[in-house]
């Protein structure tokens, strides 16, 4: 059944460029028409030590492709393809996969490794091959090392593969005994020492038994602070990425490992390789992660009830921690600023720094006051950077009373150094510290504000100046002005932004156009500034607002009459067309509202016009942010919008069948509700094209699932906007609706993220049944909807069973529960007053805290008096 | 095994712009379906069909005829309610607005069992007016359904502003009277709350979620820039003795322009109603008898009445009383058509009365009413004020029944024991 493969894959990765697309349809071609010949002529390639080494590894690569793939439907076909081969098939490719393991060639080995896990990942949750673990693990003891260091690395690509609930404890403890072994510095080989220490960093997720057992945890933990300690450079930064990972899984276990665990990981911030460096100070910053949120969650009281209590171990080092972390902020990059990708110890430290800040709260600021004092004005600009640095690291997470004088003093100072010093990168990290002043520190929640009349005309100046600096520079005061605006977003009508309203706007755009504004992100943070100046804007400049409107058009317009361009200026083309049209979504927002809205309305025929064009460009970002502007512009326009739907009907259902790019999905479904609530009953024309859009988008397996909930409630949109022409779509949205239902009851949440998305789709679908009985309240159909009740009842009456619903399907279960009642009467009387939701569930929310909740519930107590008093 | 990437942002704001526009969005649109479906919620008890408004519509024959439409009679009438109203402009919207407050009669009598049965409240002197808070504005139209302020408000939905609680962009109506002296609006009756209606909720109820629902927006607060007015729940009573008495001559922030006496048991019926019900008297009120253009109280009463078909004059009320005809051919001369509103003095001859029911009137034409009149007077109108003329009824009057009622109370308890 196997075949000759070799010539078939050497040809595949031939220069020649017809030789290897030929090769590649062979291939393809093969695994076609004979799945099981295909994979075993692979593997018996991969297997056999006489062949090249190009063709074994693309082998393998290919076989691997044949096991998994991202997208998600894909994947599933691939896996059911994988268990349905005949057992001898999947038998002799298992056979071929563990003898390569002990092939003289490493990438072979590595390529070997990873097929086996995606075996492993399919078939372990079936329950087949399970001699595998056994057979990797039995003698690995005798194994000569290259073999051994195999065997492990196949180890760690299980463990990352597979999920621990399916491996059971007996397998588990003996993968990390083998694997803590052969990370011991007994081990005399540092390829298996390097191979265990990275598998382990794999199966720390499969080791909680182990780390809640003091003496296996001692064992584990000392085997990897010893691994830190290696002469072997790479082997001491995976055992840093081994500690990196057990602070965040395993922080609650921590405290006894604290001390030592310090000392190494300062030991390697001063004196280590940059690679191992950047791992301990991830260590640290992990560790700040865990009591941030502890933090948050709680509120610093550590009730009885929460899970893991924070130990504060941040608070505890950090009169040590803190100059570690001082130290590594002298070590700056030139240009460091200049490039997207760098990072290095300085950045970081004080990206630690500020994290410890969040985590510490006011504690920190003495710590950190005597270095910036001493080093601000320091003639070498990496004693000023450094600073600055520490200074905006720190100014999220201390109170505002803790840093109110030192701020005040300082300003004057920064907003000097942003005009008079020479260095670049101070000045990109001053009006980056000037942006987290603002954004920490100045709006309506601070008591005594900063920016005060005497202040701020010089602010805006000093930052409409440095607009005119170095990309990097420019677009940090940008980022600075959004701040500033955004801390005048309550400000009532006298903002004090409004005598420089125009002068910002005008500088805001000269930076957009600036020829060098594709370096830096600058054009998008002009833009992002500009949008955060107009939303936070008063009545007082709607007028200037106003103007705006056609300069943007023009703009949005400019793009479109682009000439022939190269990919590369197309694609920053479409950016630019997508921050446009995100501007005018924003100024449609503030504008589109009375008393500003018929002046503005005189542009919407233009602006229509220039969204269609946008999405005859089919860039996903531009189609995505053109849609979300239609929407505000459906909602600014009413029923009106009904004369744009011929034209746009075709994007809209564009937008809807576009399963690959699934925000622009999710986008559109959303703006099918705008035009719905516009349009009401005028939307009856497109209704069949949107509604058999909906429904095919449900039924598809290649929608990400975040898209489904929302459709749901788009049918309620529908429904409420059509009334009882809703009739036709009764018979194929209601068993969806139903069966979703059924499958939203009972998701007793395996974790959060799966709790959390139940719930959406149970608020997606009682949306949807809202909806549903609203739209028909009132009308002769109402009767249709009569069979539906029984079912509608019992779902709200086991998601209350439940006990895992949030307030905000609560409040719309419980306004189904009023809408059925109220639109049913007394056909279901009988039926709402078997339902537990119709009393307990009902009480609950009466007694509700959340008075959204408590007024539905108001509301729904009512209608069903009503409707069992007739 | 690649080492794992720890880059983190640096210099970077957590959420993106786009993301920022993207939640913003969702939030509009979640806001926007919520306050749909509250709407819809709502249009059962407030529906009027807009087809019909004819000259001569009448909200309560309209709200009668919405059982009709669940058995079927009539499907294909465009549903109307407060949101789509607020669309209307000119004079269709004074019409239409101009129909929406509930009425009192003026007390021409006193009705059994006060005590038990009614509130009294001082109502403050000023416009009354209904006030609309929705998609951001407050809007406010005096009786005639013209608007009187377009401003701001804490109350729901009532101003452009983030952050605030609850489903901002529903909306409310509030029976109110602006009292010009300090600039606020005093709050007499809720119509509907944060979308929910209230119309067919009984006059407790409503004032219950009125005095505890009205103070939670901050409504009642001094005047902001998103809040250009302050508004206050006016004070009820139980009507018994001792709530009569706070309500006659307790003192209050505002000026009093007589007693409004409300059922407990009414729902918020629109149009004239008998279950509410206004008095007044020189002590608590300055305008007892009504004035002319220039304030001043004319010798003779004067009454408005509706020009209907075959020159019959009509009050308000419905089923409107017929007070008298015009000659056709006077009226044809005149130039007087249907549905008109004519001033008219009443004579010596006075009015006539039968067992309590109007019998006949002297009636002197004077001419077509002032044109910012949306109705004619009430019955209840017309013979409160001849009373005020000639032999009022008196806020002794009023005590003497409540202790009455009382009285009759006891011995009917003690027969009953017997």
């Amino acid at each position: 059944m196997a075949m000759e493969v070799t010539q078939l894959l050497i040809n595949a990765q031939s220069i020649d460029g017809t030789v290897r697309k030929h090769a590649e349809e062979s291939l393809k071609q093969f695994q076609e028409q004979n799945l099981a010949g295909f994979l075993l002529s692979l593997a018996g390639e991969l297997a056999n030590d006489e062949k090249p080494v190009d063709s074994r590894k693309l082998a393998g690569l290919v076989l691997k492709n044949a096991l998994d793939a991202k997208e998600q439907h894909r994947k599933y076909e691939l896996v059911q393809r994988w268990l349905a081969l005949d057992m001898a098939t999947k038998s002799q490719i298992r056979a071929f996969l563990l003898k390569t393991l002990s092939s003289p060639v490493p990438d072979v080995r590595s390529t070997a490794s990873q097929v086996i896990a995606k075996v492993a990942g399919i078939e372990l949750p079936q329950k087949q091959w399970p001699e595998l673990i056994g057979s990797l693990l039995s003698n690995i003891h005798q194994l000569p090392a290259h073999v051994k260091q195999a065997t492990l690395e196949t180890l760690g690509y299980l463990c990352e593969e597979v999920s621990p609930d399916v491996v059971e404890q007996e397998h588990v403890n003996k993968i990390l005994t083998a694997v803590v072994q052969g990370m011991n510095a007994a081990e005399g080989n540092n390829d298996v020492r390097l191979a265990a220490t990275r598998a382990l960093y794999m199966a720390l997720g499969f080791a909680q038994a182990n780390f809640n057992n003091d003496m296996e945890r001692d064992y584990i933990m000392r085997v990897v602070c010893e691994a830190t300690l290696s002469p072997e450079v790479k082997i001491r930064q995976a055992a840093f990425e081994c500690l990196v990972s057990i602070a965040s899984t395993y922080y609650e276990k921590l405290a006894h490992y604290m001390q030592d665990i310090f000392n190494i990981t300062a030991k390697a911030v001063r004196e280590d390789d940059e690679s191992v460096a950047l791992q301990a100070i991830e260590f640290w910053s992990s560790i700040c992660d865990e009591e941030i949120d502890i933090l948050d969650e709680y509120g610093g009281e550590f009730a009885g009830d929460s899970d893991v209590p924070c130990f504060y171990f941040t608070k505890q080092a950090l009169h040590v921690l803190v100059p570690l972390l001082l130290e590594t902020l002298l070590k700056q990059e030139e240009d460091q600023d200049l490039d997207e990708g760098a990072w290095n110890i300085a950045m970081a430290g004080g990206t630690c720094l500020g994290l410890v800040a969040r985590a510490v709260g006011d504690d920190i600021v003495p710590h950190v006051m005597p270095f910036i004092e001493e080093k601000i004005s320091k003639p070498d600009w990496r004693d000023r950077e450094a600073a600055t640095y520490a200074f905006g690291s720190i100014l999220e997470g201390p109170s505002a009373d803790k840093l109110m004088t030192i701020v005040n003093a300082a300003l004057t100072f920064m907003l000097n150094a942003l005009t008079n010093d020479p260095s670049n990168h101070v000045k990109d990290t001053t009006a980056w510290t000037l942006g987290r002043i603002f954004e920490f520190l100045h709006g309506s929640t601070i008591e005594t504000p900063i920016i005060t009349q005497a202040n701020c005309q010089q602010i805006i100046t000093v930052l409409i100046q440095t607009m005119k600096d170095a990309p990097n520079v420019a677009e940090k005061a940008c980022g600075a002005l959004y701040f500033l605006a955004q801390g005048f977003e309550d400000v009532g009508s006298n903002s004090p932004l409004t005598p420089f309203f125009q002068e910002i706007i005008q500088s805001l755009l000269a930076v957009a156009h600036r020829e060098d504004a594709t370096e830096s992100r600058l054009r998008t943070a002009a833009y992002e500034a500009l949008n955060e100046v107009v939303r936070c804007s008063t009545d007082e400049t709607a007028s200037m607002v106003l103007q705006l409107v056609p300069v943007i058009m023009m703009e949005l317009h400019n793009t479109l009459e682009g000439e022939k361009l190269s990919s590369d200026e197309r694609e920053k083309q479409n950016e630019l067309q997508g921050l446009l049209c995100g501007c005018l979504q924003v100024i449609i927002q503030k504008l589109g509202s009375e008393p500003t809205k018929y002046l503005f309305m005189q542009y919407a025929d233009q602006m229509m016009g220039l969204f269609l064009r946008v999405f005859g460009c089919r860039s996903a970002t531009a189609h995505e942010e053109a849609m979300l502007a239609i929407g505000a512009l459906a909602y600014a326009a009413g029923p009106e919008f009904a004369k744009y739907m011929p034209e746009f009907y075709k994007y809209l259902e564009m937008g809807l069948q576009n399963f690959e790019e699934y925000q622009v999905c999710a986008v559109t479904v959303g703006v099918v509700g705008d035009i719905c609530r516009a349009l009401e009953d005028r939307i009856l024309p497109y209704c069949d094209g949107i509604m058999t859009q909906l429904l095919k988008d449900l039924s598809s397996n290649q929608l990400h699932r975040s898209v489904k909930p929302p459709i749901f409630s788009c049918f309620g949109d529908v429904a409420l906007a059509i009334g009882e022409n809703f009739e036709k779509y009764l018979n194929y949205s209601m068993p969806m609706l139903q069966s979703a239902a059924e499958l939203s009851a009972h998701a007793s949440g395996a974790d959060d993220e799966m709790t959390e998305y139940t719930n959406s789709l149970r608020n997606g679908i009682l949306e949807a049944y809202s909806g549903i009985f609203q739209g028909f309240k009132n009308s002769p159909k109402t009767q249709l909807l009569i069979p539906y009740a029984a079912h509608i009842l019992q779902f709200l009456d086991s998601i209350y069973m439940e006990k895992d619903m949030d307030e905000v399907v609560m409040k719309t279960a419980i306004g189904v529960l009023g809408d059925l009642a109220d639109t049913l009467g007394s056909h279901v009387g009988g039926l709402i007053q078997q339902s537990v939701s119709s009393k307990e569930f009902l009480n609950e929310c009466l007694s509700s805290e959340d008075h959204t909740i408590k007024e539905a519930a108001e509301w729904a107590k009512h209608a069903i008096t009503r409707a069992i008093s007739v | 095994m690649a080492p794992h990437d720890l880059r983190r942002p640096f210099k970077r704001r957590p959420i993106s712009d786009q993301q920022k526009r993207r939640e913003l969005s969702l939030l509009r649109q979640s806001q926007n379906r919520s306050d749909a479906q509250q709407r819809a919620r709502n249009l059962a008890s407030s529906v009027i069909s807009l087809q019909s408004s004819s000259p001569d519509f009448d909200p309560e024959i309209l709200s009668e005829a919405v059982p009709e439409l669940d058995a079927g009679s009539e499907s294909e009438s465009s549903s109307f309610d407060i949101r789509q109203a607020s669309r209307l402009r000119g004079p269709e919207a004074r019409k239409w607005f101009a129909r929406q407050l509930m009425l009192p009669e003026w007390m021409i009598d006193v009705p059994d069992n006060l005590s038990q049965d009614w509130y009294v409240l001082a109502r403050p002197t000023g416009k009354r007016c209904f006030v609309v808070s929705s998609d951001g504005t407050t809007v406010s139209r005096v009786r005639n359904g013209s608007i009187l302020h377009h401003f701001p408000s804490a109350l729901p939905g009532g101003a452009r502003k983030k952050g605030t609680s609850g489903p901002a962009q529903s909306y409310s109506i509030l029976d109110c009277i602006f009292h010009e002296l300090d600039q606020t609006y005093y709050v007499i009756d809720m119509v509907c709350w944060r979308g929910y209606s209230l119309y067919e909720c009984t006059a407790e109820f409503r004032f219950f979620w009125l005095q505890s629902k009205l103070a939670e927006t901050g409504a009642c607060d001094p005047p902001s820039f998103y809040h250009k007015f302050r508004f206050s729940a006016v004070p009820f009573y139980n009507c018994n003795q001792s709530g009569l008495h706070s309500a006659y001559t307790g003192s209050l922030p505002y000026v009093k322009d007589g007693l409004l006496f409300y059922n407990k048991h009414a729902h918020y019926h629109t149009g004239n109603t008998p279950l509410v019900l206004i008095w007044k008297d020189e002590r608590c009120s300055q305008y007892v008898i009504d004035t002319d253009n220039n304030g001043e109280v004319p010798n003779q009463q004067h009454i408005v009445l509706e020009l209907q078909d075959e020159g019959k004059l009509v009050t308000s009320d419905d089923p409107p009383v017929p007070f008298s005809c015009l000659n056709a051919d006077f009226v044809k001369q005149s130039g007087l058509s249907s549905g008109a509103l004519i001033r008219f003095a009443i004579g010596d001859g006075g009015l006539n009365c039968v067992d309590g029911r109007f019998e006949k009137a002297d009636l002197q034409y004077i001419g077509v009413s002032n044109r910012a009149r949306a109705f004619a007077d009430s019955y209840s109108k017309i013979m409160f004020q001849y009373m005020a003329r000639h032999s009022p009824l008196k806020i002794e009057d009023l005590a003497s029944n409540i202790s009455h009622e009382n009285q009759q109370d006891k011995p009917l308890e003690v027969e009953m024991s017997d």
